[in-house]
């Protein structure tokens, strides 16, 4: 049993990491990077969650920790990384927006995010209560990142990076989500990760490219 | 639930037999013999049970029932009172004779199939019914919107065309912008007691600017039905798209729907009536009757005519209703009365006769494949059963005596005259002009009439097919004569019907021209000493004088009569192209009616060696209403457009502005 300063202070330092993290996902454009960086993120949120787990006695953390690193570090990685190769979509075209001003809007995000979560942690009786204006800063970057990405894959990754934000922030305001929801939205997870598998072939299939831009020719007039 | 009286479940039986035929006719919809010579006649032969069974229990007394049918809180409720039962007496025995000449007109090969064309015949029919004896808003909206959907199918039968299609779609439009009127108007009625049955409505009571709002939404959601100006625009477009036997039931029966729903509205379901309303319905009426007239006076086609005429119609009748509200307000009942009746009196003249024409354009339309105008004429020698009997019709539309048409006008001209009577210094002053007005209007009608026969009756053929036309079947001739009959009879015999008309004015004012039709053949609507109108002396004294004068010229100028060429000063010969045509007839209403309309002009110059002359008469009302409403519409659908971009991120922005936006709102 670590003392609570020692842990709070661990998990505050594990969500500096994710935040950095996002920050570097949002500015990453080589794609198999952006993997690795997503698998660190999922390394991270694991970490953190074990480090909760361990200072509250809370066993059933134990489960999403473990379910966290089978997921989010070790399978859905290895998938994308297969994904990737497999359709030679290493190389992130130009995003929509160039990457300073991305921060920027990224660092407007962030305080936002901490002037909402300040009320709410001020409520909260958690150790980790501090970190949530962090959670969803994360979760808000990552939606940035899906929306200035072109690649179906980019996106996909920032879909991803989305739930990790929300995973942390459900451990970090009430101690994780009860169990069976954490299940769900594992499984969600997985199976929106084989649908957009299938997808991402059939967009290229039809367009010989897994630009998004290309959709717009779907719109009708 | 032992109901003594039959004849109320009589009544309800002919709109299922409607159903049912109309579902028959699905069995073998391509046989004409099934469909046209079986089942058409059955669904006629209901028609006149219906009406019968009308004019038999018109002065029984008000039956009502709850049918074991409808939503669990909302059964459906009927009610059979005087004003119901005038209405079905009116869709019966104008079916009757619709049911008879469709027998015999409607073909196979002709758009829509005839056992489908059957089935939506008989439900829009059945549905007028219901809609008359509804007594909850639930089954009236359903019976109401029933019709609309199935009149919008028998608009588009021809659907391959498309402007027969654009017809139905304004059709459908304006029906459901005023189908929102009713609702809403309901919605104002129930005056949050959310009971919806018409016995709950008659019981509420509302405010002045409530009842106010109800009725204006009603006078929308109805005039919209009925074309009222300006929500008349789907009827010159709809009734030339429709079949002839369609625009025959259209015209002659969902009109007067409409206005009978007006007057259960007004009448019966609010229980304040104010002057003013009355006199915004007679305004607007008289402004619609005047504009259907002028705008009738320039068509070249023969089903866009009548339409107009349709729309002077309903603005006649509606100038009956505000000029009864009016009387109703200030407490003049027998006046009030008076005008009612001279109201529904015109519903019926106006549903036999317009029938009756539309019907006999269908004649010629399939005898001749044309409805301009312009290429017809001379039909009388070709088809004179259609021309003659067209002619009664022509005659009761004009308002000319002995005929119906004169004794509802004159019943409202009548009423007119009280008006310097009513007790509000503005009003009786005003109103009067109304009468002349009126008088304009019936005069103009006459006009419109005459064009109407003598450009597709009388003179030369114009063009070959006019040349070559056959006259009608003898179903057909039977369903046309029924309607002519009706309009003699109810011309000559006016009393009687008048006398019926009593219970519903009873039934809704409270007050009935009781003493004044002692006399079966002498029509004395306020007293003998201020008008009187005895048709059958009239009609007697015409058929004396015309016998006399041609018994006169017989004995007198018996041969001594000289038979030289027509016109022989200097013309060698006389072509169909010289007669006066439909474009000529109407020039000096053109001429003199022009901030009506918007014209546009192609003259051809003198040296032109193929010269056209192109004429293009349009209403205002497209221009400056529905025009910048579509254009608005579309500016607003092209902006709401912009946010469909086909970008996934920018749907992603969306959701994440909204987000934003919503949290910040939290905070």
């Amino acid at each position: 049993m670590t003392t609570p300063a020692f842990s709070s202070q661990l998990i505050n330092l594990c969500a500096a990491l994710l935040l950095l993290l996002s920050f570097a996902m949002l500015s990453q454009r080589r794609v198999l990077t952006l993997v690795d960086l997503f698998a660190m993120q999922g390394g991270t949120l694991f970490i953190s969650i074990i480090v909760v787990a361990w200072s509250t006695g809370q066993p059933h953390l134990y489960y999403s920790a473990a379910l966290t690193l089978i997921l989010k570090v070790i399978l859905l990685p290895l998938i994308l990384h297969r994904l990737i190769r497999r359709l030679g979509a290493q190389w992130e075209s130009e995003t929509l927006l160039n990457t300073p001003t991305t921060m920027l809007v990224g660092l407007l995000l962030v305080i936002f995010a901490f002037t909402l979560a300040q009320p709410i942690s001020q409520l909260a009786n958690t150790v980790t209560r501090g970190t949530l204006g962090i959670a969803l800063a994360v979760v808000m970057l990552s939606f940035l990142m899906m929306i200035t990405r072109r690649k179906a894959v980019t996106q996909v990754i920032g879909f991803l990076a989305m739930e990790n934000g929300l995973f942390f922030a459900a451990t970090s305001a009430t101690y994780g989500m009860p169990m069976v929801v954490e299940l769900g939205v594992a499984l969600d997870v997985l199976v929106s990760m084989v649908i957009l598998g299938i997808f991402f072939f059939h967009i290229r299939e039809q367009f010989d490219s897994l630009d998004l831009h290309n959709m717009e020719s779907l719109k009708e007039d | 639930m032992a109901d003594p009286n039959p004849l109320l479940y009589a009544t309800l039986l002919v709109p299922v037999a409607w159903v049912a035929i109309g579902l028959l006719g699905l069995v073998r919809g391509r046989s004409v013999l099934w469909v046209g010579r079986t089942l058409f006649p059955l669904g006629a032969l209901a028609g006149l049970a219906l009406g019968l069974v009308a004019l038999a229990s018109l002065g029984a007394p008000t039956e009502s029932l709850t049918l074991p049918l409808g939503l669990a809180q909302l059964a459906f409720h009927i009610r059979l009172d005087a004003l119901a039962r005038f209405f079905l007496l009116l869709i019966g025995f104008t079916s009757t004779g619709i049911g008879v000449f469709s027998a015999g007109y409607f073909r196979a090969g002709e758009g829509t199939a005839p056992g489908l064309l059957c089935l939506q015949y008989h439900v829009f029919l059945a549905s007028m019914a219901v809609v008359v004896i509804a007594d909850d808003a639930y089954l009236f909206l359903v019976a109401w919107e029933t019709m609309a959907l199935s009149s919008y199918f028998l608009v588009t039968t021809q659907h391959r065309l498309p402007e027969i299609r654009r017809a139905g779609f304004i059709y459908l439009l304006i029906a459901h912008l005023g189908a929102i009127g009713i609702l809403l108007c309901f919605g104002v009625m129930q005056a949050g007691n959310w009971q919806f049955t018409f016995d709950a409505m008659r019981a509420a009571q509302l405010t002045p600017v409530w009842a106010s709002t109800a009725f204006f939404l009603a006078l929308f959601g109805f005039g919209a039905k009925a074309g009222l100006v300006p929500l008349h625009v789907w009827l010159p477009e709809a009734h030339p798209a429709a079949p002839s036997p369609v625009s025959a039931l259209m015209s002659g029966v969902m009109l007067e729907i409409a206005v009978y729903g007006v007057l259960r509205v007004t009448f019966d379901l609010l229980h304040v009536q104010l002057w003013w309303w009355g006199l915004v319905t007679l305004g607007l009426g008289l402004f619609t009757s005047l504009f259907g007239a002028v705008f009738a006076a320039v068509q070249t086609d023969m089903k866009r005519l009548l339409a107009y005429s349709s729309i002077e119609n309903i603005g006649i009748l509606f100038l009956g209703v505000g000029l009864s509200i009016i009387f109703h307000a200030f407490h003049m009942s027998l006046l009030a009365a008076l005008a009612l009746a001279a109201t529904l009196y015109h519903c019926l003249n106006h549903a036999l006769s317009k029938s009756l024409l539309f019907l006999s354009t269908g004649s010629v339309l399939h005898a001749t494949r044309e409805r301009s105008l312009g290429k017809l004429g001379g039909l009388i020698h070709r088809m004179p059963w259609v021309a003659w009997l067209a002619l009664v019709g022509t005659l009761a539309i004009a308002g000319l005596p002995p005929l119906n048409g004169f004794v509802s006008e004159w019943l409202l001209l009548q009423a007119f005259l009280f008006t310097p009577d009513l007790p509000h210094s503005y009003v009786n002053m005003l109103l009067p002009m109304g009468a002349a007005a009126l008088a304009l209007v019936a005069a103009l009608a006459a006009y419109v009439m005459v064009k109407f026969y003598g450009v597709i009756f009388l003179g030369q053929p114009r063009e070959r097919a006019a040349r070559e036309a056959q006259d009608c079947g003898r179903l057909e001739r039977i369903g046309l004569l029924w309607l002519a009959a009706g309009c003699v009879l109810l011309g000559i015999f006016p009393v009687p019907l008048l006398a019926l008309l009593n219970n519903v004015s009873r039934g809704l004012l409270g007050a009935s021209l009781g003493t004044q039709l002692q006399h079966w053949w002498l029509l004395t609507p306020i007293a003998p000493e201020r008008a009187s109108y005895s048709p059958v002396v009239f009609m007697l004294s015409t058929v004396v004088l015309v016998a006399a004068v041609v018994l006169g010229v017989r004995l007198f100028y018996h041969g001594r009569i000289r038979k030289a060429a027509p016109w022989g000063c200097g013309f060698p010969l006389l072509t169909p192209r010289m007669q006066d045509t439909a474009e000529g007839f109407g020039q000096p209403i053109r001429q003199i009616f022009e901030p009506f309309f918007r014209i546009q002009r192609a003259l051809p110059s003198p040296f032109d060696t193929s010269p056209h002359y192109r004429v293009r008469v349009e209403d205002h009302f497209w221009y400056a209403l529905y025009a910048p409403i579509a254009g608005l519409v579309r500016r607003i659908s092209s902006l709401a457009g912009a946010v469909q971009q086909g970008r996934i991120s920018v749907y992603l922005l969306y959701s994440f502005l909204t987000l934003i936006a919503l949290l910040a709102f939290v905070l």
